[in-house]
């Protein structure tokens, strides 16, 4: 019998929950005697505040309080800095300014809170919103990411010279002197606009004060449930073990549910303690579209040096990157962009300057993906640009440039988001592009279909192209996992969720080293009562970071499960077998014992436990990588458009995907599938539309246009499997795999398929009406 | 995102509903489907006093073939419409068309009376009854009147329902033999409000002349939009590629309004509208000669 649970498509342990309504959310938490907050948010992107009237708020009926800035106090100061700027880059320019939980002069983005209502239910709340009164004197708005560093500009933060909040160069090798011995030199410019993750579940707060313990308890939409908790208690004077934090099933992160501390995050707490009441916050989506951070907003101007026969020998990529009002994040996403921009090429001389804007916008963090996508794209449109300039077949000139398997670990000689150096562990780059070209057919349709469709008038396009993902980063991550007198193993990890089934991929891993059914495997996750390390899940790291931790502490109480039972049963531990919640001799199936009789003996209720061991068979353990390990993928499409409506049909969908070990198959899809997801809305649907004053012109799932299911194409995963060397699992990351490529990958499609028109693209997110513009620019030109 | 305080009625008869209405006047607001309505008061843009609320009145939701076409109770939902075989019958243009209103959730709840009466210039039934000629029956306590679909539309979200007035149903006419019909749009998304769109209607004589012709746009203008005068180029012809063209160019360029917004600019929509038209055109054209 096969004993590996490791890369099995299991079903997930938690749907039965989630499926029949029963999994708890942050919404679903309702207290006896909750109060309800609502937030009055600027209307205005930068205004001063000249000032605040919430006399008839305070005295509507139904109205608990209101607050103010000035009525908090001295509690009203900014959230602490969540990613310090790297110290190991010379002359790095990092200035920190961060967000305040009520705004006491001067509004800064449209959707920052100036006031706070709480009242007997949030309808009443509402309604005293609409009774505030705030004079503004309105400001010159900062709007634009180029023009928010020319010298004129407004200042977003008043005791700046300048928007600049950061300025960071990293060079690789000698671009310049590759630039003097290149053949062909290409010069573009890219956009790249910002979206918003818009997770099903808004974010919510709910907050209990037990006055008589001292103790507060905050369910918290958050993907960093223990680094809450101890900035919780640092900022209310709380011990951190009187503060818990729990962060229940949460309807996807994608990362902005880890900025911290969100205003709401220092607010909410700070009110159940002053009111001594429990009190509940939840986002609404109009909420969510001005004050949950978002992402994506960059320009750069790159250029690459190439031989005549397609060696890059350089590329040279200056960008600004918009971090809006705040940088609470200092630099992970512009260095993940740096990361990326090399893409999975041998690229021997590399410059990257970035500069980063503060602008009179949304905050802007890591948003699946978080600048990888914006170094993808840049990279990959490059070499598109290569191609046909060189009149080398793209797949070829792409061929030709990718790291070579025996390259690896592969050096880059820059540092990545975590600080670590950009080292790539291991790969088998060309092999994941062969396999992607088989299963499309690329040759296929190039000589056969596409001729017979263009002959018809249809314009139908291909695109290949490969990426990088760098994954599973730092600092680290731990598990306990304990064999219960029932003989079920309880495991606890301060991870947190959001929906990428952790209670099924971490309890395989634990299941396969004790022997034990995956449904007899109960995670706990994101309850620091429970578990109180940990950072959080972000940066594709679950299953690297969280999951190496889990099979260390597996590996750890499987050592004292056949210590224990060796001395039981009386036979060596290299004879014991572990199968089916038992312990058994080798070949002699009834000398046996099971874990929960076990467990028993390892805990017992009189007699001593002998010196030097420890009661129980329960082990914690931590793990905490060097530097995180690489992923690579090549996606492909093929696509059809109408050229005079610019509506889209994506005919076939494939994704080759080496992110090392695989866990469990149909959770990888599924992460891929939703990166996909979000991927297509980048490139041709979703895209927040500002105005000059940085007002959101769409902010509705009306006007904000997300993909559906209408939207999605079949997709098609294949996977390789190159183990990282890096951990014990031979994981890589995935998480936010999907999303990378897809921009890119969807410019080349439409290239291709519009072959008559000679487009070049160079920004996303497109749509319909500014392809045709485009289109109709190029064919008239 | 609560909607601000308002009293609600549920009446159970059609008068005490149109009292309520004459009673409160513009600071009441019917609920039908809630499709529209319930969002706009949940973004608080509609704060309205008084809701009526008339999905307790029993005898507005019918589909009823009758001499030379269909009548159509206020209340009926768009799923019904979607699925009833009179509508598919007597109405064919209508009962194709409702799969591209929205998304089965809405189609459960919305309503054609609701649909008409909110008057969105994006939306199909709006379109669709003024290019099939349709005509709507208002009712108040101060008697009743029909109003043609044409008359009926006046601008963005206005119609010419007074405050204490209810549409409760609507009469649409069947196409002759030898008729053919269109509905063209283009959607971000399937289930999206379309950025342009037209409805086309045509009957042909034995000959195979264009006898009647009806162009109707939506989305690119503050109302449905019938090109009258591209409409009549077409009558008296053979539906030569040229006459299509000829009749298409004439109603986007001077029977449309387009404007624009963050989907699609003005000059796009009249793109669009170009491409769709001649597309309607085309397909009514097919129908007519029974080919489809």
């Amino acid at each position: 019998m096969d004993k590996r649970l490791i890369g099995k498509r299991v079903v997930r342990n938690e749907d039965p929950r989630l499926l029949t309504g029963q999994a708890q959310y942050v919404d679903d938490v309702n207290l006896p005697n909750m109060a309800h907050a609502a937030m009055f948010r600027s209307e205005y992107a930068h205004a001063r505040i000249r000032s605040i009237d919430v006399s008839k708020a305070r005295a509507h009926s139904g109205v608990i309080a209101v607050y103010t800035a000035e009525d908090m106090g001295a509690d009203c100061y900014p959230g602490p800095p969540l990613v310090s700027p790297p110290p190991t880059v010379k002359d790095v320019i990092f200035n920190s300014r961060r967000q305040v939980p009520l705004v006491k002069d001067k509004i800064r983005h449209a959707g920052e809170i100036i006031a706070v209502v709480i009242a007997e239910t949030r309808y009443i709340a509402e309604d005293a919103l609409d009774l505030i009164e705030i004079e503004y004197e309105p400001l010159p708005v900062v709007a634009d990411i180029e023009k928010a560093l020319e010298p004129n500009s407004p200042l977003v933060h008043d005791d700046l010279d300048s928007n600049l909040a950061a300025h960071l160069v990293q060079k690789k090798g000698d671009y310049e002197s590759a630039r003097a011995s290149a053949d062909v030199i290409i010069q573009r410019r890219f956009t790249i606009e910002r979206g918003t993750a818009a997770a099903m579940e808004n974010r919510g707060i709910v907050a209990q004060w037990d006055a008589k313990s001292e103790a507060l308890t905050v369910w918290d939409t958050t993907q960093a449930p223990i680094p809450i908790r101890n900035g919780l208690a640092a900022r209310l004077g709380l011990s951190e073990s009187k503060v818990r934090v729990i962060a229940p099933f949460i309807g996807g992160g994608f990362g902005p549910k880890i900025m911290m501390f969100y205003s709401e995050e220092m607010l909410v707490p700070w009110l159940a303690i002053k009111l001594n009441r429990p009190v509940k916050w939840i986002e609404d989506r109009r909420e969510n579209f001005y004050a949950t951070t978002q992402e994506r907003g960059q320009v750069h101007e790159v250029e690459m040096a190439f031989t005549r026969d397609g060696k890059i020998l350089g590329i040279k990529d200056d960008f600004i990157h918009d971090t809006g009002a705040y940088d609470p994040y200092g630099l992970t996403t512009p260095l993940n962009t740096q990361s990326h921009v090399m893409g999975g090429y041998d690229i021997p001389n590399f410059t990257s300057e970035f500069r980063v804007a503060f602008t009179n916008k949304t905050i802007v963090t890591p948003m699946r993906g978080a600048g990888r996508p914006h170094g993808i794209y840049v990279i990959e449109r490059m070499m598109d640009i290569a191609a046909k300039e060189l009149g080398i077949d793209r797949v070829e000139i792409r061929r030709r440039n990718l790291i070579k398997p025996d390259a690896f670990p592969y050096e880059h000689g820059i540092i990545d988001q975590a600080f670590a150096p950009l080292i790539f562990d291991s790969g088998n780059y060309e092999a994941v592009l062969n396999e992607t070209l088989k299963a499309v057919g690329y040759e296929k349709f190039i000589k056969e279909e596409q001729p017979r469709y263009r002959a018809e008038g249809r314009r139908v396009g291909i695109g290949v192209l490969p990426f990088i993902e760098t994954t599973g980063v730092g600092p680290y991550e731990g598990a306990r996992v304990t064999v219960e007198a029932s003989g079920k193993i309880a495991v606890a990890t301060g991870v947190g969720t959001q929906g990428q089934g952790h209670f099924t991929s971490f309890a395989q891993v634990v299941a396969e080293q004790l022997g034990v059914d995956v449904t007899d495997v109960r995670i706990t996750t994101g309850d620091s009562a429970h578990f109180n390390w940990g950072t959080g899940t972000f940066a594709s790291r679950g299953a690297v970071v969280a999951g190496n931790a889990m099979h260390a502490a597996a590996t750890m109480v499987r050592k004292k499960i056949l210590k224990l039972a060796s001395k039981v049963l009386n036979a060596p531990e290299e004879e014991l077998e572990l199968e089916d919640g038992m312990v058994r001799v080798a070949d002699i199936p009834q000398s046996s014992i099971s874990l929960s009789d076990l467990a028993a003996l390892a805990n017992p209720l009189r007699g001593a436990v002998e010196p030097g061991t420890e009661p129980g068979l329960e082990a914690t353990a931590y793990y905490g990588p060097q530097y995180g390990p690489t992923a690579f993928g090549v996606h492909a499409m093929i696509a059809e458009i109408d050229p005079e409506t610019m509506m889209i049909k994506i005919l076939r969908y494939v994704v080759t995907e080496d992110c090392g070990t695989i866990l469990n198959p149909l959770i990888l899809e599924g992460q891929i599938h939703g990166g996909v997801a979000l991927g297509l809305g980048n490139a041709y649907y979703e895209k927040l539309h500002f105005d000059e004053n940085a007002q959101l012109l769409n902010a509705s799932f009306m006007d904000y246009l997300l993909v559906g299911s209408t939207e999605m194409p079949r997709i098609e995963v294949h996977h390789l499997e190159t183990r990282s060397p890096l951990n014990e699992l031979g994981t890589k990351g995935v998480g936010e795999a999907g999303a990378i490529p897809v921009p890119a990958l969807f410019a080349q499609t439409m290239e291709d398929a519009l072959y008559d028109y000679n487009l070049e693209i160079r920004e996303t997110p497109l749509n319909p009406n500014r392809l045709f513009e485009i289109a109709r620019k190029e064919k008239t030109a | 995102m609560k909607p601000a305080p308002f009293a609600y009625y549920a009446p159970t008869t059609l008068d005490e509903a149109l009292s309520l209405l004459s009673e409160h006047g513009y600071d009441a607001k019917v609920l039908a489907g809630g499709q529209s309505l319930v969002p706009m008061m949940n973004f608080r843009i509609a704060q309205p006093a008084v809701l009526v609320d008339i999905n307790n009145i029993s005898d507005l939701a019918y589909i009823n073939a009758e001499e030379g076409g269909v009548r159509v109770g206020a209340l009926t939902r768009h799923h019904q419409s979607e699925t009833s075989p009179v509508m598919a019958r007597h109405a064919p243009l209508i009962y194709s068309t409702m799969p591209k209103i929205a998304y089965p959730q809405v189609r459960t709840r919305g309503t054609f009376g609701g649909s008409l009466s909110h008057a969105d210039p994006s939306a199909e039934l709006p379109t669709l009854t003024t290019t099939l000629d349709a005509k709507f029956r208002l009712v108040s306590q101060r008697g009743e009147r029909w109003v043609s679909a044409s008359e009926f539309f006046i601008g963005l979200y206005t119609t010419a329902l007074e405050p204490d007035e209810i549409l409760v149903e609507g009469f649409v006419p069947e196409l002759p033999p030898r008729s053919g019909w269109s509905l063209q749009e283009v959607n971000r998304r399937k289930h999206d409000f379309a950025l342009a769109g037209v409805a086309a209607v045509l009957t042909l004589d034995e000959s195979g002349i264009c006898q009647d012709a009806r162009l109707v746009f939506l989305s690119v203008g503050d109302r449905p939009m019938y090109a009258e005068r591209a409409s009549n180029l077409l009558k008296g012809q053979t539906l030569t590629p040229e006459a299509i063209r000829a009749a298409t160019e004439l109603a986007t360029t001077e029977e449309i309004d387009p404007g624009d917004d963050i989907h699609a600019t003005a000059d796009f929509r009249r793109h669009l509208a170009k491409t769709l038209c001649q597309r309607a055109i085309e397909q009514a054209h097919q129908r007519a000669q029974g080919k489809q």
